[in-house]
């Protein structure tokens, strides 16, 4: 096998490791939306203040995510 | 197709290109304009134009424009206060200036061909270094050495103390790193996924007539992922001014 291919296969085994990162995200913002729905059914009148740290949480969990994406795409387009 | 690379390049939308080149100095330093500095300068005079014509003639009834832009300063407002209290107010101009100009060149990197300055992380570190040396300096300043009890939190037994503290400066040293990858990371894993997707839309299209119905699929998906992407050009500004917020309230309130 010349040296070439096996680069190229392992470029997009580690893509393809790298994008589980993603579905770890996904996990993280579950929970968030999970929980904060949990807690809206039983509080409905608190949802209005804390709409805000609801995005923002997601915001900072979902950045994760795209870290992992960023280097799966860094790696298939990029290296 | 895997040895012949992906027909469509989705990095290509990222690379510079200089419009007028400028070098300065013996060592010929390059302080040429690019498209980089262009869309800059755009989303600062428009940051500026919008702000002036909400400005304008300001009524008692507020007409929509109007409505705009104190709606853009009392958010920015309310982050402020809350995040920081009282007397963060007098850094209500960096955080409104950091966000209508993030904002605004999210938004303008969003129209086609056009160039999204927040996709590079020369842009945003540099951003993220500016609260990060206001929040040093001005905390240093203001506190003196009393500054440096945000390392150390109270409360802690003594023998774990070392660590806590280690932990606590590693944290705030990496704070730029983080700051300023999570609004580049953002942007680029956004506007690659989009161009992906354009690209297999293209791709299709190209293939045969039975194949061509099938274009629809990532067409739906672009769409979907427009709108997605512009919640996140949002929600990144917002997300960059609230942790500025956060941490310059650590410059103006040291100590837990």
């Amino acid at each position: 096998m010349d040296p070439h291919a096996i680069e190229q296969a392992a470029k997009f085994i580690g893509a393809g490791l790298a994008a589980i990162g993603t579905g770890a995200a996904g996990i993280g913002v579950g929970t968030l939306f999970g929980q904060f729905l949990n807690g809206a059914l039983r509080n409905p009148s608190a949802v209005e203040g804390q709409f805000g740290r609801l995005i923002f949480g997601f915001a900072v969990t979902e950045a994760l995510g795209i870290f992992a994406l960023l280097i799966a795409f860094l790696l298939l387009f990029a290296v | 197709m895997a040895e012949a690379g992906p027909a469509i390049n989705p990095i290509e939308q990222f690379e510079l290109s200089r419009f007028l080149p400028i070098t300065v100095g013996q060592h010929h330093y390059d302080v040429s304009i690019t498209n980089s500095t262009i869309f800059m300068i755009l989303a600062g005079a428009a940051t500026l134009w919008l702000m002036s014509l909400t400005a304008r003639g300001s009524l008692g009834v507020p007409g929509r424009l109007q409505s705009l832009g104190e709606m853009a300063y009392e958010f920015v407002e309310g982050m402020v206060r809350s995040a920081a209290g009282e007397e963060g107010m007098k850094f209500f101009p960096l955080v409104f200036t950091i966000f209508m100009f993030i904002t605004m060149a999210n938004l303008i990197g969003f129209i086609p061909y056009s160039f999204t300055v927040t996709s590079h992380i020369i842009v945003t570190v540099m951003l993220a270094l500016i609260v990060f040396f206001t929040v040093l300096i001005y905390g240093i300043k203001k506190n003196g050495l009393h500054f440096f009890k945000l390392f150390v939190p109270s409360g802690v037994p003594i023998y774990i103390l070392p660590l806590v503290v280690a932990i606590e400066v590693i944290s705030f040293l990496s704070r730029p790193l983080s700051h300023s990858v999570r609004l580049f990371a953002n942007m680029l894993a956004g506007h690659i996924t989009l161009n992906v997707f354009g690209g297999f839309v293209v791709m299709l299209l190209g293939a045969s007539a039975a194949v061509k119905v099938v274009a629809i699929l990532p067409f739906a998906m672009t769409i979907g992922l427009d709108a997605l992407e512009l919640l996140v050009a949002f929600l990144q500004a917002y997300v960059f001014a609230m942790l500025t917020c956060m941490y310059l309230n650590d410059a103006l309130h040291p100590g837990h």
